[in-house]
């Protein structure tokens, strides 16, 4: 398939604050971020005609958001597939604006899970919930978040004998370069961390267990936050105030538990190549590579389900001189020091985006020499039962 | 006055999906259903078959033996009912009547030494009082 350029971003907006306390809303964080990111493309508030967001935070939904927005969309689209919606929601908008739908594209994010966490005094366990075959099926064997990604690591060690060691350097090259950004610096002295420094792989190793074989510095961070991205055709985009960033390729795919499956294969393993075959590039041609680091083993099992290796040798690929920006052989990891280092609100897909458009605007505070290509992977769900992995390649002007 | 032991999180009803299943577990019975059109296994389950959607499927009792396919062992919940027993393994176990499970391997003295994966293991029942559904969790066979 030729590749198109359609619709690119526009405007980003990354929200400053990793710690809002209980004076500032999920909406306003959504509201605050929509109205900057407008101000990064030179466009305005009028000018959107199309509303992304999961309308999950604060259980308003599509319509709600758009009410409060002020903005009346010829589009509303709420897909909610947990942290990768927004990777969903940006191949969505593409294919919308490049079928003529909608012109202007706006995806928010907010939430306030670290505030939220602290108010209520939880974490750490979920309750039955709500009736349904999941919870009936997982709450009564005291499932946490962590443990259900620790049985993916510990098969993986298990099954291609990835070791701890290997794994450490995901957690190494993402805080490096959270050292080199004022606001991960900033997050991680707000959020209480412990040794705010670049990390060694004994750091990592000898870190509190947590759920085995995962140990605290490959958890991601629970932070407040969210941003914001506008998505604009290309007539729109001649005239915007910054270099467009096109969306040159889009994939999608879902993994679910599955009598006698694989668990270390994610549902990469077919957005991946959907999305390399929509862009016409391939792995090696990719320049910033932003995964949903949510742990260590999602990196992981994301860098070789899209084929940046191959299945089962991503430990000997983390550690052979990639991830970290000015290594030889690109390419680099979470640049902006991603969920482990620098932002988790909850979903994090949106900062795949924020950051990727920054590496091909030459925006980064670790900027990759001559970034042209940049790929955004979420996870959304839970790694180990069900979870949506999306993927938007994205190509410098 | 006795004290209680905390309930660990139990399931909820109404829920017609695995409400037969956890009916069952009263019996001490670990039931699975193939669909009777293309005989896939299903598991968890479903009044649908989710291979191919027909709506006739038969329900079986399993043997209760099988083997980990994963685990992970939980150092600290803060579950009421988890918070004091230490270190717990969550698992997934394969039956060998083809079905996945998630659940918990027990009655191993340190659960990241004395598990594995690969490792066969049986069923065993945590009781949850008088008249109420029972746990499935598993044993080294």
């Amino acid at each position: 398939m030729a590749q198109t350029r359609d619709a690119a971003i526009v405007g980003i907006h990354e929200y400053p604050s990793r710690v809002v306390g209980s004076g500032v809303s999920a909406l306003q964080i959504k509201a605050a971020s929509a109205a900057k990111a407008l101000e990064d493309a030179g466009l305005s508030w009028s000018d959107v005609d199309a509303v992304y967001d999961t309308g999950s935070h604060q259980n308003i939904g599509g319509l709600g958001i758009s009410e409060y927005l002020g903005i009346k969309p010829k589009i509303i689209d709420s897909t909610s597939v947990g942290g990768t919606s927004y990777e969903f929601h940006a191949n969505h908008a593409a294919a919308m604006i490049a079928a003529g739908k909608c012109n202007v594209a706006l995806l928010t994010y907010g939430s306030t899970a670290h505030s939220d966490r602290r108010a209520i005094g939880t974490g750490g366990y979920a309750s039955s919930g709500p009736n349904n075959p999941h919870n009936n099926m997982e709450a009564p064997w005291g499932m946490t978040l962590i443990s259900n990604y620790g049985m993916v690591k510990a098969r993986h060690m298990h099954q291609y004998g990835t070791t701890n060691e290997q794994f450490a350097a995901i957690s190494i090259a993402t805080r490096k370069h959270a050292m080199r950004n004022p606001e991960a610096v900033k997050a991680m002295t707000e959020l209480e961390f412990v040794g705010i420094r670049e990390l060694t792989v004994e750091d990592v190793v000898d870190s509190r267990m947590v759920a085995w074989p995962l140990r605290l510095l490959e958890c991601c961070m629970i932070s407040d936050g969210g941003g914001a991205v506008v998505i604009a055709s290309k007539e729109v985009a001649r005239n915007t105030a910054k270099k467009p960033v096109w969306i040159i390729g889009t994939g999608e795919a879902t993994k679910y538990r599955e009598n006698g499956g694989d668990i270390t294969v994610s549902a990469g393993g077919q957005s991946g190549p959907r999305a390399f075959a929509d862009a016409g590039v391939s792995p090696s041609e990719i320049d910033s590579l932003m995964v949903y680091d949510s742990f260590s083993i999602t990196v992981m099992c994301l860098i070789e389900d899209l084929g940046f290796c191959a299945k089962g040798e991503g430990g000997d690929y983390v550690t052979q001189g990639h991830l970290v920006f000015d290594d030889p052989a690109g390419p680099a990891l979470n640049t902006d020091g991603g969920g482990l280092s620098s932002n988790h609100p909850g979903e994090r897909g949106i900062f795949l985006l924020l950051e990727a458009t920054r590496q091909l605007r030459g925006e980064s505070t670790s900027q990759i020499a001559d970034a042209k290509l940049g790929l955004a992977v979420g996870n959304g769900g839970q790694l180990g039962s069900r979870h949506a992995t999306g993927v938007t390649i994205l190509a410098a002007d | 006055m006795t004290t209680e032991k905390p309930l660990r999180p139990q399931p909820q009803f109404p829920e017609p999906d695995t409400e037969p299943f956890w009916e069952a577990t009263k019996d001490h019975e670990l039931k699975y259903q193939t669909c009777d059109k293309c005989g896939e296994v299903i598991f968890y389950p479903r009044a649908h078959c989710n291979a191919c959607g027909s709506l006739d499927t038969t329900w079986n009792v399993s043997k209760g033996e099988g083997e980990v396919y994963t685990f992970s062992v939980i150092m600290q919940s803060r579950h009421p009912a988890f918070k004091d027993i230490g270190p717990y393994a969550l698992a997934y176990v394969d039956l060998d009547e083809g079905f996945r499970i998630m659940t918990n391997v027990v009655g191993v003295d340190n659960p990241i030494d004395d598990i594995e994966c690969g490792m066969r293991v049986k069923l065993t029942w945590e009781d949850q009082g008088e008249g109420n559904i029972a746990i499935p969790v598993f044993e080294p066979a």
